[in-house]
């Protein structure tokens, strides 16, 4: 166990020095989310309008701006796109001889994991920050305290590890960047519509509405919305919080297990 | 080094029977077909073959990269299937592509390699600074990895190879793909290290120079099966000499000079091919004069005639009845 956790530092020191060394990266991953934030703001300022908009969701979210509805979906948006390529690294491991140098060493499976999961959890973080700051900057204000930022906080880390360790299982099972691209359009790009992350899905189709309750997503954005409210219902933040660890445990497994078909497959 | 069994010392290699097939798009490759081989202790063994003859196969079989279909295999006494994790403290492996962190200095790959194999951080600081001295990698330690030339960026993957001192090393094409001066540093640095604390390295290649400088013994591999085995010294006696080859104006004319070429001194395994006329001397450019004064004596004309050193390609058409040079072209490409 110690052997995890020590290999997991290293591990994920390596994937901070290769950030830092290159940070235009993570500083473009944050432009789309501010251009969701601002534009699409803007936008769709009048939605809050239609009757039966937010009514509920969270009490006494009654008044909220269009902004400080979008604000945590935006936040969960920039951690879900940012960790949707972290098996990018895996695959360049693998164009590299590093993924076999590791593999046949005595280097820890799970910490190669949880290294890039961690590591993308805590740039999703920062990310986090700057996209609830500008909100603020622009007039969004948000509720419920430490234990509110706690919580959304959690939801991101949660987040970020879920969608990086699919990441992670895609490229271990497919071993190329075209993969990566593929679930990056046509899994997690779907996932985000169908959730609340920039509209009530009360107002949207039923089935869009049955979809969300499934979407892992959803689960973070409701959990950092609820957690934000002036009035949160913790039992259904911390529901949504318990489902999202949940599913970083089982898609953690099963990442691990995909070490085994890489290595059938070479 | 023959691999004559020393009692209590068990090979540091041991391969039976090893069958892998890999299946795409509805066909079947076999790559390895009941491969057999064995390394003792300390020794240099070269494995050789074309692209496709299933060295790396083997080898990644070995490193626990890659599972047989059947067959077994037994890496420092230990088997790769049934105990790979004491297989990995065993062994260094370093791949065809390069094993480094392009986005990392050579020190931080040392020391990540290092501590990841179980080196405490003092250690793996100390047996880096080691390694960078004796790769000639000092000025370049803090300089990231991707400013590095070939040969660099090479020496620093076989540092992170032995960085743990494995007792087995696996190198896979080693110096596939660096120039002539950058190989000759490498092949330096191996037979260095391969006289040292009685460390096996496996080494897969295709030049058989390469195989000739390095290994103590030489497995040639073709089509998953071992082809011939032996030291270099068997090996390149039954390669001896030049391959001449003369090409006359017709038929006839080529007959008649096999006759000549017969009995000339020095030049034996007269064959004949259409209007070629192919021997073997043992020295060339001694014998191809003396062969071309006779033919002209004789009252023969030549349109052309060459030389050739004996090559792998040789072995292979010895061995196996078919060249490889196509698929070793292909392969400086990749």
């Amino acid at each position: 166990m110690t052997g995890v956790v020590t290999h997991g530092l290293l591990l994920t020191g390596r994937a901070a020095r290769g950030t830092m060394r290159i940070p235009v990266f993570a500083v473009m991953n944050l432009v789309q989310p501010l251009l969701w934030l601002l534009l699409f703001g803007q936008l769709f300022r009048k939605v809050v309008e239609i009757p039966g908009f937010a009514d509920g969701a969270g009490a006494g979210t009654t008044g909220t701006s269009y902004l400080e509805f979008i604000a945590p979906g935006v936040v969960m948006m920039t951690a879900m796109f940012g960790a949707a390529w972290a098996g990018t690294g895996f695959v360049q491991d693998m164009e590299r001889g590093v993924m076999d140098r590791l593999l046949a060493s005595q280097a820890s499976r799970p910490a190669m994991l949880v290294a890039s999961m961690v590591w993308y959890a805590v740039v999703a973080l920062a990310q986090g920050l700057v996209v609830l700051g500008v909100a603020w900057l622009s007039g969004a204000r948000f509720s419920g305290g430490t234990a509110g930022a706690l919580a959304t906080l959690a939801a991101v880390l949660l987040l970020t590890c879920f969608v990086a360790a699919v990441s992670n299982m895609f490229a271990l099972l497919a071993r190329s960047q075209e993969a990566l691209i593929g679930l990056s359009q046509l899994v997690i790009l779907p996932l985000m519509f169908l959730s609340s992350a920039v509209m009530d899905t009360r107002l949207a189709a039923d089935w869009v509405a049955t979809a969300a309750r499934f979407n892992p997503f959803d689960w973070a954005v409701v959990a950092a919305r609820g957690a934000l409210s002036v009035q949160p219902d913790w039992g259904e933040v911390l529901g949504r919080l318990g489902l999202l660890t949940a599913a970083v445990v089982v898609t953690t497994a099963l990442a691990t297990r995909a070490f085994r078909s890489y290595q059938r497959a070479g | 080094m023959h691999p004559t069994h020393v009692v209590g010392s068990p090979a540091a290699i041991e391969v039976t029977g090893l069958v892998k097939t890999y299946r795409s798009r509805r066909r079947v490759v076999r790559a390895l077909d009941g491969l057999d081989l064995s390394a003792a202790p300390g020794a240099v063994l070269g494995l050789l073959g074309p692209n496709g003859a299933g060295k790396s196969t083997t080898v990644r079989i070995l490193a626990t990269l890659s599972t047989p279909d059947s067959g077994v295999a037994r890496v420092a006494g230990h088997d790769v299937l049934r105990e790979p994790g004491a297989v990995r403290r065993a062994i260094g492996y370093v791949a065809q592509r390069p094993v480094t962190e392009p986005m990392d200095t050579g020190r931080e790959n040392l020391v990540l390699a290092g501590r990841l194999q179980g080196l405490s951080g003092p250690e793996a600081h100390a047996r880096a600074v080691e390694l960078l001295g004796r790769f000639g990698l000092e000025d370049a330690a803090d300089r990231l990895v991707r400013t590095y030339s070939g040969g660099m960026a090479r020496r620093l993957d076989v540092a992170v190879g032995l960085v743990h001192r494995p007792q087995v090393l696996f190198l896979d094409e080693p110096t596939t793909g660096l120039d002539p001066h950058a190989r000759a540093e490498m092949w330096a640095e191996i037979a260095s290290m391969a006289g040292e604390e009685g460390m096996t390295v496996v080494l897969t290649t295709h030049y058989l120079d390469e195989a000739d400088a390095l290994a103590d013994r030489l497995v040639i591999v073709d089509h998953g099966r071992v082809v011939i085995q032996g030291t270099p010294d068997e090996l390149k006696d039954r390669l001896q000499g030049d391959g001449v080859t003369v090409s006359l104006h017709d038929d006839d004319a080529a007959a008649r000079a096999a006759e000549v070429a017969d009995r000339v001194p020095h030049v034996g395994e007269v064959t004949r091919d259409g209007r070629l006329l192919r021997a073997r001397a043992a020295s060339g450019a001694t014998a191809l004069p003396v062969l071309l004064a006779a033919l002209d004596a004789a009252g023969i004309d030549v349109r052309e005639a060459r030389l050739s050193r004996p090559s792998l390609d040789d072995v292979y058409r010895q061995h196996t009845g078919r060249t490889f040079s196509a698929a070793a072209s292909e392969e400086v490409g990749a």
